[in-house]
């Protein structure tokens, strides 16, 4: 099986869908002549042309409102918002229009429309536009939230992603992109949406995470299995459809859980999943379930400052011990 | 994180305990679960666990001094880590309501505190800290006799987790005979599964005591327990007007359903007379709910559920182990209950569970071959039960003198809560159970 990185990964599901599918377009701030913020459409402009790779004003709003209508309008539109933190100026469009209108004009319309995002903290780009509001968006139904953790499940989730029929925002992690691991080289490899993954069978704790966390987490978990702790690790890989069933599975047999998430703590994925797991498998709990989870501070620019407040290696451990 | 080791409450009525013995030392390695201190309460010497695994940092108890329920004791870290046992100890001292003062150990490293304890570090920085360790004053507070004689019993007991308490009911154990390992003495399920697990422990063959021949006359200080029965014999004669009701029990039938239940059962599955007693009490004290209660001031607090504590001689005294829902329990579950508590009595592990929460109490003396006697009640519990032995007696039956089996049964009730008319039907109906004895097995 081929290894590439995170972004290969992506660049090639794109590649591979533009070339499946004329109707697939993609739309966003330098995605064309340029190549892409992060070089994903390197070479896109030049193979599909002006007319299906679009470079946009620095207008988010304009970029997600303009993919809604054209995919109302038939085409299989993948928009591009640099960073997640940007989201915010589309954000009409995206929960109010994007997520809304299939239900609200009794099924007339579809919206087919992938929006690409970046998300995580972590590169001193100051607390603006180093945030993880990954939940925010999950909050609303209608929407799909894709967030992978390597490259193979970015490749299946994106593809799965542009020939579905629903809005999806599918969240990269800013600093992964380089990540590399085994992909199939399938052109019609399809992972689906609303299965989470069990990335590492264990019997003594049960780890529920999801992008950049679920790299974070198996470095504490390699850390614990010297020490005798077997840590399962399940990723969740999509927010919503949130898959819980093989939590609530690994649960049962460990009996207790810890929830790494990136952003901050409150309202957040951890406390969604926990009360979830409280809910479904009370009877089976044998310790507080805990969350690690961002310090609840806008995040520093000071690369120190910045990194004691995302959670490492380390918290994930500490977390894992208050439970065993 | 260091782990602070608190001293246990090891019954509802456990103020404080006295740390008898440190089994491990300062700078000493502990796994979770092995013995880390011995301590004394009212009632018993029991073991403590260590909570965690780790090295014992320091202790902030010292041999032979008496601490409240819930303060620090001793605490447990990594081998590398930094605490100021120093300011854990003087937070300790000033904590009277006798709760930990965690905060103090999480500041620990910023702060006075925490520059003050990197210089009692030792300067080579290589391992385990030195702490030093003053002998801590007790705030002016006797020792003994402090904090409540007697609180209210406690509703919930020891904390347990769900999947501790879904194992438990499923063993058919009662969770709070099971000893708590976890954080703040929380039952978990490794607890169940050790504690299902273990070997039950057999009673040991009781030594006749040698009396000592002497002219002398000795001073024999009292043990705590023998502290702590003066205190509550004497409070319950001097606060509770105890009024006394007695009758004479046909056993006949119920010691012929014991010998045909015994035929069917091991040596070790047996009933005893005493098995019939409680039974035969629990499920008449849910008709009278006054006998099954606690005087409150301006309240009768009638209890809900039917704990019957049964006084079980020990060395230097007595214990009360507690069989919890008597009146729900068969006469085989209530029989094996009891052979395990009174073996861990007997054997010096008494668990707290064994001994806490009785609602009312019965006390046979029957195999002393004592005809009659009347027992103190046991606050705050509103009477007791007295039995004597089952005789071999004449009686008249038809006319005629034929061979009866009797036993003389005497309730002391507190008249605050119930009068002498409601003890006595109380007590025919105790006797109605003995001596219609099939409907214990109802």
């Amino acid at each position: 099986m081929p290894v590439m990185t995170i972004r290969e990964a992506v660049s090639q599901a794109l590649w591979e869908e533009m070339e499946r599918d004329p109707n697939v377009i993609i739309l966003g701030e330098e995605v064309g002549m340029w190549g892409g913020t992060y070089a994903v459409t390197k070479g896109f402009y030049d193979h599909f042309g002006a007319e299906r790779v679009r470079d946009t004003p620095i207008a988010e709003g304009v970029i997600v409102g303009a993919a809604v209508g054209a995919a109302m309008n038939g085409l299989k539109p993948v928009a591009e918002i640099m960073t997640i933190n940007f989201a915010f100026l589309a954000m009409d469009q995206i929960v109010n229009h994007a997520a809304k209108i299939h239900s609200m004009f009794g099924g007339q319309f579809e919206v087919p429309v992938v929006i690409r995002t970046t998300s995580g903290g972590g590169k001193q780009l100051g607390a603006t536009h180093s945030q993880t509001p990954d939940v925010i968006f999950a909050h609303f139904p209608g929407l799909k939230v894709v967030a992978p953790a390597t490259p193979a499940d970015a490749k299946g989730l994106l593809k799965s992603a542009i020939r579905g029929r629903d809005p999806v925002l599918f969240i990269e992690h800013s600093t992964m992109y380089q990540e590399r691991g085994e992909v199939p080289a399938d052109k019609d490899f399809l992972l689906p949406i609303g299965k989470s993954d069990v990335k590492r069978p264990g019997n003594d704790v049960t780890i529920v995470t999801y992008s950049k966390m679920v790299q974070i987490t198996m470095r504490a978990v390699k850390q614990l299995e010297a020490e005798g702790i077997d840590c399962e690790v399940i990723d969740l890989r999509s927010l919503r459809p949130l898959d819980l069933g093989p939590v609530y599975a690994s649960f049962k047999k460990t009996n207790r859980a810890v929830i790494v998430e990136e952003g901050w703590r409150s309202y957040g994925v951890g406390a969604e999943v926990a009360a979830r797991i409280y809910e479904e498998c009370f009877d089976y709990l044998d310790a507080p379930i805990q969350r690690v989870a961002q310090k609840e501070v806008p995040l520093p620019y000071s690369a120190d400052l910045e990194k004691s407040a995302i959670p490492g290696p380390a918290d994930v451990i500490a977390a894992v011990k208050a439970v065993v | 994180m260091p782990e602070l080791v608190p001293m246990p409450k090891l019954g509802f009525d456990m103020a404080e305990g006295t740390l008898v013995r440190k089994v491990k030392q300062d700078g000493e390695a502990v796994k979770k679960g092995e013995v880390l201190a011995e301590i004394e309460t009212d009632k018993a010497t029991v073991e403590v666990e260590a909570p965690a695994s780790g090295v014992v940092k320091g202790w902030v108890v010292d041999e032979g001094q008496a601490v409240p329920v819930g303060a620090l004791m001793a605490i447990i870290g990594a081998p590398d880590e930094q605490v100021d046992v120093a300011a854990l100890k003087a937070s300790a001292g000033h904590a009277q309501d006798g709760t930990m003062a965690k905060a103090a150990a999480e500041e620990v490293p910023q702060g006075a505190a925490g520059a003050a304890a990197s210089q009692a570090a030792p300067q080579s920085g290589a391992g385990p800290a030195q702490v030093e360790i003053r002998p801590q004053k007790q705030n002016g507070k006797p020792p003994a006799g402090a904090g409540p004689e007697i609180a209210p019993a406690a509703g919930g007991g020891a904390p347990a987790s769900p999947i501790a308490r879904k194992m438990a009911s499923e063993a058919g154990v009662d969770i709070q005979q099971i000893p708590g390992t976890g954080p703040g003495g929380r039952i978990t399920k490794k607890d169940v599964e050790q504690y299902l697990s273990r070997p039950q422990p057999a009673a040991p063959v009781a030594t006749p005591a040698v009396p000592t021949v002497s002219s002398q006359d000795q001073e024999v200080p009292l043990t705590r327990l023998r502290q702590l029965i003066a205190r509550r014999m004497t409070e319950s004669k001097q606060t509770v007007p105890q009024f006394y009701v007695n009758t004479e029990v046909d056993m006949a039938a119920a010691m012929e359903l014991r010998r045909q239940l015994n035929s069917f059962v091991p040596e070790e599955r047996k009933l005893s007379v005493n098995d019939l007693i409680i039974k035969a009490a629990a499920l008449a004290l849910r008709d009278f709910p006054n006998l099954n209660a606690s005087f409150g001031g301006d309240k009768v607090v009638h209890k809900g559920r039917v704990n019957i504590g049964n006084a079980v001689a020990i060395e230097g005294g007595l214990l009360t182990v507690v069989v919890k829902d008597a009146d729900q329990k068969s006469l085989g579950q209530i029989a094996a209950e009891m052979k395990a508590m009174v073996g861990r009595v007997r054997a010096g592990k008494v668990q707290g569970g064994d001994i806490e929460g009785s609602t009312f109490s019965v006390s046979n003396l029957g195999m002393y071959d004592v005809d009659h006697f009347i027992a103190i009640i046991n606050p705050p519990e509103a009477a007791i039960l007295a039995t004597g032995a089952v005789k071999q007696v004449p009686v008249i039956k038809d006319g005629a003198v034929v061979p009866g089996q009797r036993m003389l049964a005497t309730v002391s009730a507190d008249h605050r809560v119930t009068d002498g008319a409601e003890a006595a039907r109380f007590l025919q109906a105790v006797k109605q159970y003995l001596e219609e004895p099939m409907r214990l097995l109802l």
